[in-house]
């Protein structure tokens, strides 16, 4: 506890050094430096405490007779482990990737802040202490993705950024005052001693699915994220993806699961309907989307719905009495959010190091980096593997975890519950087979093929700084595919302390298999399929080279006879995801394309026009703006009123006020 | 243990040595079907020779990925198909993946084979490409789908288990002759046959698995067309294993045994054929775009079939 109060004051610190260090060409490197050595750190001494029993600490600050409380338990740890992990990874990355930065000024102070605003979240122990950090952490996220604040894109996603943020905070009070009740018991401790009423506790989780989902990025309070997550600078866009979207889901779960007592089964209904709809639109959304950045960011999405789905499902076993299953459930989603944050950080720092050598983020301006970037393109496919869920890597051990507790959930009690889950195993089904489909169409139309400029012709590899921080990252996603026991046994304080249940320990079990429920029902051993896969091939190799054949000629591509198309003849970003377009977005997105082909004899061009439609905004925040717009105007009348006609406002407002507090009270 | 080591490596052997047979057969039958000769059976092992000893032209931008891709495939491939239960249950490494995992690893092929045809940047690729992946994007749920319905039947999703519950106390169910007819659609369509995608054209307009392969040439093309047939044999296997479990061996048995069972399997796989041969010979293929009709259909049946069994378990 003293450790990780220590590295948030150290972090603060660095925040007020930069202010005075800016200017000089050695600030970035120093600063990166420490931050990545205190975030190391923090993160050690985070997976050390995971096992161990929770500490307290009050200091006194905030509220005079509050204090602010702070509390390390399993939960914290675990999630402490990823934000300071991704900070770490994300602070190497910029000790090459800042040198980029045109204006250091406004990224360096609120760099460190940030990440210790999301450490103090996760440590907070009272509502107070809670919303601050929570707060705080929006702004100084907000100042980072203001840095480019040149760009007229820019000025839009901050807007619209602050808009949501300031909506989930609010929110999120009050989901807290609801907690805390007459009494108002703010410290977490005084919650967990009284479980609200089930009215009030729907009314809770409402505001908690809003507040802690509006920063996460659940459908439909998804917009600001893809605007703002891209136009911060990478290492930001990294740590905003892979890492703040889980202090959000950390608050869901710690409201959820700990503050508000045991849940009603139909606490799982908003996680997993919400859930579902966010995975599967999340990855439509990247399917429709030819920005690189716009589109890791609309992947972040869909992860947050799996992780989501997961949370539900974990809440649905918890209020059943199936604490094996609920542990099941929970492992899988604090294990998806690890996940997460190594491969979206490895996508991120490519998809900084692409715009670096190219200057382009447009996936329809890139095309043949594979040959002028070789490392960081195979690392960007090693963590495209893992976002597409596929084995060995870990993306796939943890999207397998789910799906084997959504097997388990035929033991459910509630025939609702039991109708719904299937259906929601098919929307995840979609979801990862879209989402693969997704990451083919960005790796190729990124890095394969011919180059559709001249910048990506021209590009080079990226910096040993950024290169090292993308292979830790995608050693560490192959590394945590081929041994998911090892992270699902480090994981259990989690679940038992949540749910009062944990999963068969993994350790034992032969061969480094890991067995979710018992050996005959399922097993998935990465190691040995991995090993098998890598031994067959090097086997046809080295039969094949050996008796066969091994001579290779180079001679232009075939492409069915067709001579020498040019470049703009390959398929694009756009045309990659046609069929994908007319299948599933004619409904969603109300996709459609015109052509307009000339007369024959005419010498214009002909004009292909394609017509997407994004639900969210015209459908709720278009109408909403207007609507608000509206009010605005007939409120407006107010402002002209004689000073009588105040003076009773006043006085029906405190009567109002009163009547309130008497029938509540 | 060490029966089941031999089993494991026979059956590795095994797949591997049928596969190409499968496609001749598959391609005689249909030949035979519409009344013409037809290449002979062991065609498929010439070309493959053929295939082997032939130079790789690579095309001048190609990168490592695509010289790396076509073993990646194979091997993937390989392993999924060694690890069905063909003649026994109960091998040595059936538990390394459930259904859930080696389906995953088809995945895992199928996003190497899209890659690698994106790499040289032609529009063949291209096309290939996008259709694949718009195929999988319902397939591949179908599937787990599929998968769902047979598990909460069989309680496990280990398909030795699976193989061994069918075999012992399978009955007829409604919800697993849903999970059948969805199992074959999505079948045909993993493995590009009619009415999905047509194997033996290279026309443009049809074209999806073929285009994806165009680019390559000799050993390469050689393991990629024995990926291609491993996955038809590991979707016939899969097929026989769950809803056919006849003359698998689920315990200890003598060489006799283990004959007969053999046998059992080459019958499953030869009828099996037989079937797919008359069903590409009376349907046409379908324009691309009805194709995710099909595919929705399977979904569907998948999911109800597993509804049925979510339902009728709690009462």
């Amino acid at each position: 506890m003293q450790i990780v109060l220590a590295g948030v004051a150290g972090l603060l610190g660095l925040s007020v050094l930069a202010l005075v260090l800016f200017r000089r060409r050695a600030a970035a490197p120093i600063l990166y430096g420490a931050c990545l050595a205190i975030c190391l750190g923090l993160s050690a001494s985070a997976a050390l405490s995971l096992s161990q029993a929770a500490s307290e600490a009050v200091l006194p600050l905030g509220l005079p007779w509050l204090g602010a409380h702070f509390r390390l338990d399993a939960l914290a740890a675990a999630f402490l482990v990823i934000i300071n992990f991704g900070a770490a990874s994300a602070s190497l990355y910029a000790l090459g990737y800042g040198r980029h930065e045109a204006e250091p000024a406004r990224v360096l102070p609120f760099y460190p802040a940030f990440i210790a605003a999301m450490n103090l979240v996760v440590i907070a122990d009272d509502a107070y202490g809670f919303l601050f950090s929570w707060e705080f952490m929006s702004l100084t996220s907000w100042a980072l993705v203001m840095a480019r604040h040149r760009v007229a894109k820019t000025a839009v996603a901050g807007f619209v950024y602050l808009i949501m943020a300031s909506f989930g905070t609010l929110a999120l009070l009050f989901a807290f005052g609801l907690l805390a009740g007459p009494q108002g018991g703010y410290a977490f401790a005084a919650m967990r001693a009284h479980p609200l009423s089930p009215g009030l506790a729907g009314l809770a989780l409402v505001l908690a699915v809003v507040g802690a989902g509006s920063k996460a990025g659940l459908v439909p309070l998804h917009v600001w994220l893809p605007l703002a997550h891209p136009a911060a600078p990478s290492h930001v866009s990294a740590l905003m993806s892979g890492v703040m979207t889980k202090v959000a889901i950390y608050a869901f779960i710690r409201i959820s699961f700990d503050l508000m007592g045991d849940p009603g089964w139909w606490w799982s209904l908003p996680a997993l309907l919400l859930g579902g709809a966010t995975a599967v639109l999340g990855v439509l959304y990247a399917l429709m989307e030819t920005d690189l950045k716009r589109v890791l960011a609309y992947s972040t999405i869909e992860n947050v719905g799996i992780i989501f789905i997961a949370i539900g499902l974990a809440l649905a076993f918890k209020a059943g009495g199936m604490a094996g299953a609920a542990a099941l459930a929970v492992t899988a989603a604090v294990f998806h959010a690890f996940n997460h944050m190594l491969f979206k950080s490895a996508l991120f720092f490519g998809a900084g190091t692409v715009i670096v050598a190219t200057g382009e983020q447009d996936m329809e301006g890139l095309g043949g980096l594979i040959r002028r970037m070789p490392v960081s393109s195979a690392a960007f496919l090693a963590a495209a593997m893992a976002a597409s869920a596929l084995p060995p890597f870990n993306g796939f051990a943890s999207e397998w975890l789910i799906f084997q507790s959504i097997l388990v959930s035929p033991e459910l009690p509630q025939m609702g519950l039991k109708l719904l889950v299937p259906a929601i195993g098919v929307l995840l089904a979609l979801a990862a087979a879209l989402a693969a489909a997704c990451f083919v169409r960005a790796f190729g139309a990124t890095y394969l093929g011919r180059a559709r400029t001249a910048a990506a012709a021209q590009a080079h590899e990226a910096d040993r700084w950024s290169l090292a921080a993308m292979i830790i990252c995608a050693t560490l996603c192959l590394l945590a595919g081929l041994f998911p026991g090892v992270v699902i046994d480090w994981l259990q304080p989690v679940p038992t302390a949540l749910v009062a249940g944990h999963m068969p320990p993994q350790a034992g079990i032969p061969w480094l298999s890991i067995v979710p429920v018992s050996a005959s029902r399922s097993s998935y051993n990465g190691l040995l399929l991995f090993s098998f896969v890598a031994a067959a091939a090097c086997l046809a190799v080295a039969v094949l080279h050996r008796f066969a054949s091994r001579i290779v000629r180079r001679a232009p591509f075939w492409d069915c006879g067709y001579p020498n198309l040019g470049v703009l003849a390959q398929y694009s970003a756009t045309s990659l995801a046609q069929p994908i377009r007319r299948v599933f977005a004619d409904i969603t997105f109300a996709a459609h394309e015109q052509v307009d082909m000339p007369a024959p004899g005419d010498t214009r061009a002909a004009v292909l026009t394609r017509y997407l439609r994004d639900p969210a905004w015209d459908f709720i925040y278009r109408p909403l703006a207007r609507a608000l717009g509206a009010t605005a105007t007939l409120l407006n009348h107010i402002q002209f009123l004689t000073i009588r006609r105040y003076l009773s406002l006043v006085f029906i407002a405190l009567v109002v006020l009163l009547v309130v507090l008497a029938l509540w009270g | 243990m060490m029966s089941a080591l031999a089993a494991q490596f026979a059956q590795m052997a095994l797949v591997l040595a049928l596969a190409p047979a499968l496609t001749g057969l598959t391609r005689k039958m249909k030949a035979r079907l519409q009344r013409r000769i037809g290449p002979p059976i062991i065609q498929p092992y010439r070309d493959l020779r053929r295939l082997f000893g032939k130079d790789v032209v690579l095309a001048d931008n190609s990168s490592w990925l695509f010289r790396a891709a076509p073993y990646l495939i194979f091997a993937a491939t390989w392993v999924a198909a060694a690890l069905v239960p063909t003649f026994r249950t109960g091998l040595q490494f059936s538990w390394a993946g459930d259904l859930i995992a080696i389906v995953a690893l088809l995945g895992a092929a199928r996003f190497l084979q899209a890659v690698a045809a994106l790499d040289t940047g032609t529009s063949f690729g291209g096309i290939g490409a996008s259709r694949e992946l718009m195929i999988a994007s319902l397939a591949e749920p179908a599937m787990i789908m599929v998968v769902f319905t047979v598990a909460l039947v069989a309680g496990s999703t280990q398909l030795s288990t699976i193989a061994a519950f069918m075999a012992d106390r399978g009955g007829l169910r409604v919800s697993l002759a849903m999970a059948l007819f969805a199992l074959v659609i999505v079948a045909l369509a993993e493995n590009s046959r009619i009415p999905v995608d047509n194997p033996s054209t290279h026309l443009e307009v049809t074209m999806v698995h073929e285009a994806m392969v165009l680019e390559y040439s000799g050993r390469h093309l050689a393991m990629i067309q024995l990926a291609t047939s491993l996955r038809l044999l590991f979707y016939i296997s899969v097929i026989a294993c769950i809803f056919c479990p006849f003359g698998l061996i689920t315990g200890a048995s003598g060489w006799l045994g283990y004959g007969v069972a053999l046998a059992a399997y080459l019958l499953k796989v030869i009828v099996a054929s037989l079937l797919l041969a008359t069903l590409e010979t009376a349907i046409a293929k379908m324009r691309v775009f009805r194709v995710p009709n099909l595919l929705g259909i399977a979904l569907m049946l998948g999911l109800l079939g597993t509804l049925l069994l979510f339902v009728s378990r709690g009462m």
